[in-house]
């Protein structure tokens, strides 16, 4: 279809905060943690803001691609949880790039970086003149986290994640799906200061609801990795490894269960960085990469849950 | 077949005899927790043709069988 994954990059805050460390400031413990969410520690940032992480990832990208800014069409970037609304963490990672090119943020929460590929996908289709564009997820999650939850707090870390896509014929099909609503995972804004507005308003923090976020997040998985199988002619066998969003642990291990195959075909960082929202995908894409596994010609399938409700899968041939 | 079913879920689960599960058993004496609860919950939507929710109160195997029967008798 249009592009192909060149290179890839990941950056995390050197901090690493342990489960022993959290039980310092709420009420859980390192055997509950792993137990319920796989998580061991995360990286937390103490001076670096999302734009910076994102800049730090993207730069790798692009080294490990052997490109310069100066060659990039396009920035695509991915947040929740950036330092500004606007400037967009796009335009500040342009900045911190020191590129020139256009760059924009798209926003779908966990499921983000999934999202870019598809907008990558799409702006090489609609100008031929395109060869490279850079996407980045990069999260301070740390910044949007009820620090007195237990539920949640344990569960998220900082980090940022970057490819480098090239024209190519390696994106081959993907699917999307919306189910609009917030009961089930939101983030509000801060609501301002209006002396007017009467409405109350949640905490500007992750607020979620941990079982139904589960049912969807593994149904989600399985429907749509079983949509681009079969519209694929392929089985599960065909696919090298599947590189998931890294919500939680017994996620994952849940939906290879059900799609009846082996828990390793599914890429695992999350013991190490927690759940990094849109910086999941490539920092696990990243790892893959780096560990020497990943071939030429593998197919891949990436796949994404999150807030919106959205979710999203797409097939790609390496 | 729904009170079978379940018993030999939960055994296969939590490495447990299903001859030691009976009605009265307490999820909490199986070590299950909530995700636990999820995981069996969705088995069983595809198992019964059914959708179910788990709740607090559903606290024990009985429970959990009566609630899916109620379910798959309509």
């Amino acid at each position: 279809m249009s592009f192909r994954i060149t290179g890839t990059g990941m950056y995390v805050p050197p901090k690493a905060v342990t489960n022993d460390d959290l039980a310092q400031i709420v009420e859980t413990n390192d055997e509950w943690i792993q137990k319920r969410v796989g998580i061991r520690e995360r990286r937390i940032s103490e001076t670096e803001f999302t734009s910076e992480m994102g800049a730090k990832a993207a730069q790798a990208a692009l080294d490990d691609a052997g490109i310069k800014t100066e060659d990039l069409d396009m920035i695509l970037a991915a947040t929740v949880s950036g330092e500004t609304v606007s400037p967009s963490m796009a335009c500040m990672i342009q900045n911190r790039l020191g590129a020139t090119c256009p760059a924009m943020e798209v926003n779908a929460a966990c499921s983000a970086f999934l999202f870019l590929l598809e907008t990558a996908a799409a702006f090489f289709a609609l100008h031929k003149e395109y060869k490279r564009i850079l996407v980045v997820g990069c999260e301070r999650m740390s910044g949007i986290l009820d620090w007195n939850d237990r539920s949640t707090c344990v569960i998220f870390g900082d980090g940022a994640g970057s490819a480098v896509l090239e024209r190519g014929e390696g994106y081959l099909d993907s699917v999307c799906t919306v189910k609009g609503g917030d009961d089930v995972i939101k983030i509000p804004h801060f609501i301002g200061m209006s002396p007017w507005f009467k409405t109350e308003q949640d905490t500007p923090y992750i607020h979620m609801a941990g079982q139904e976020t589960f049912k969807y997040a593994v149904s989600s998985i399985e429907s749509d990795i079983n949509t681009l199988l079969e519209r694929n002619n392929l089985t599960i066998d065909d696919i090298a490894y599947i590189v998931p969003h890294q919500a939680n642990q017994r996620i994952l291990d849940f939906a290879a269960k059900r799609l009846k195959t082996d828990p390793a075909k599914f890429v695992s960082n999350i013991a190490k960085y927690g759940n990094t929202s849109s910086a999941s995908i490539p920092m696990a894409l990243h790892e893959l990469k780096a560990s020497g596994k990943l071939k030429r010609g593998d197919k891949l399938i990436l796949c994404a849950f999150g807030g919106g409700l959205s979710n999203m899968a797409c097939l790609i041939e390496y | 077949m729904v009170k079978e079913k379940i018993i030999a879920m939960l055994a296969e689960a939590t490495d447990t005899d299903a001859a030691d599960i009976t009605l009265d058993t307490q999820f909490s004496d199986l070590g299950i927790d909530s995700l636990d609860m999820t995981e069996m919950a969705m088995d069983l939507e595809d198992e019964f043709s059914i959708e179910f929710t788990p709740s607090p109160e559903i606290n024990t195997v009985g429970k959990l069988v009566e609630a899916v029967e109620k379910l798959v008798e309509g």
